[in-house]
């Protein structure tokens, strides 16, 4: 049982930057589920992302997903692995997000490519990140360890100057 | 930039990648029946071809997945990749 008063996200005392071509917003708490084996829901094609009801299905590999609903969520499914407190998330957005991205990450992600109901485990900047596309405007969740989003959340802050 | 075909996720960038050096090596079927000197080349030794080889890569940053493939040791080309 978690004691409400006396959690923090990790980026809880971290400003984020905001300007007219780039977003960015912690998005903390979202509980988060790895599921291995036969599920019990919706899944997707690979790398992409399925609904679930308000939660989304994001593929992480051959039989294995992250059910990903938000802060209070509780279920409990066959295979799987609470694991909430691993990530924490950054959601980017604005007419700027991709260039921005395309900074510190290999992934093709031009719209022909990529696009809203995509995700990808990959890196930015280096760092370990799950990356979903919810939206074309574009707007992109990176889910990231809490141990590294300090670290992310200052990459991205630099790399966003120019198009604040 | 070297790109690597994951069987599951596409072309990557290599550094997403481990190597798991040459494919096929079984595991002996009676260890220990085996001298030292069988043991030490099961463990240590392996072929270094010039040209294809039969390999295995994890895809460590992605989806965590071993799969064999050929490379071409004399250009780095990725022949073909197996889930
Ligand atoms: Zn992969």
């Amino acid at each position: 049982m978690t004691v409400e008063s006396l959690r923090r996200s990790p980026l809880a005392d971290h400003p984020l930057v905001s300007g007219s071509g780039v977003r960015l917003v912690e998005i903390p708490f979202l509980t988060a589920v790895n599921v291995q084996g036969a599920p019990g829901f919706p899944t997707p094609p690979a790398s992409g992302v399925a609904a679930w009801g308000e939660r989304s299905v994001l593929w992480l590999g051959p039989e294995e997903w992250l059910v990903v609903g938000p802060d209070g969520d509780t279920f409990d499914l066959p295979g799987g692995v609470d694991v909430s407190a691993n990530r924490t998330t950054i959601e980017l957005s604005g007419p700027n997000a991709r260039d921005v991205l395309e900074k510190g990450c290999t992934l093709d992600l031009h719209p022909r490519a990529f696009g809203a109901g995509r995700c990808a485990q990959t890196t930015l900047a280096r760092s370990q990140v799950l990356l979903w596309q919810t939206s074309n405007a574009p707007v992109y969740r990176l889910m990231v360890r809490g141990s590294f989003a300090h670290y992310l959340a200052d990459w991205l802050t630099d790399a966003a100057q120019e198009y604040l | 930039m070297l790109l690597i075909r994951c069987p599951w996720c596409g072309e990557r960038e290599e550094t997403e990648f481990h190597y798991g050096g040459q494919a096929h090596v079984a595991y002996p079927p009676d260890p220990e029946a085996m001298t030292d000197a069988e043991w030490a080349e099961y463990l240590f030794f392996r072929d270094n071809p010039k040209g294809v080889f039969a390999e295995r890569w994890v895809h460590s940053a992605g989806c965590r997945r071993w799969f064999n493939t050929l490379r071409d040791t004399v250009t780095s080309e990725f022949v073909e990749e197996a889930r």
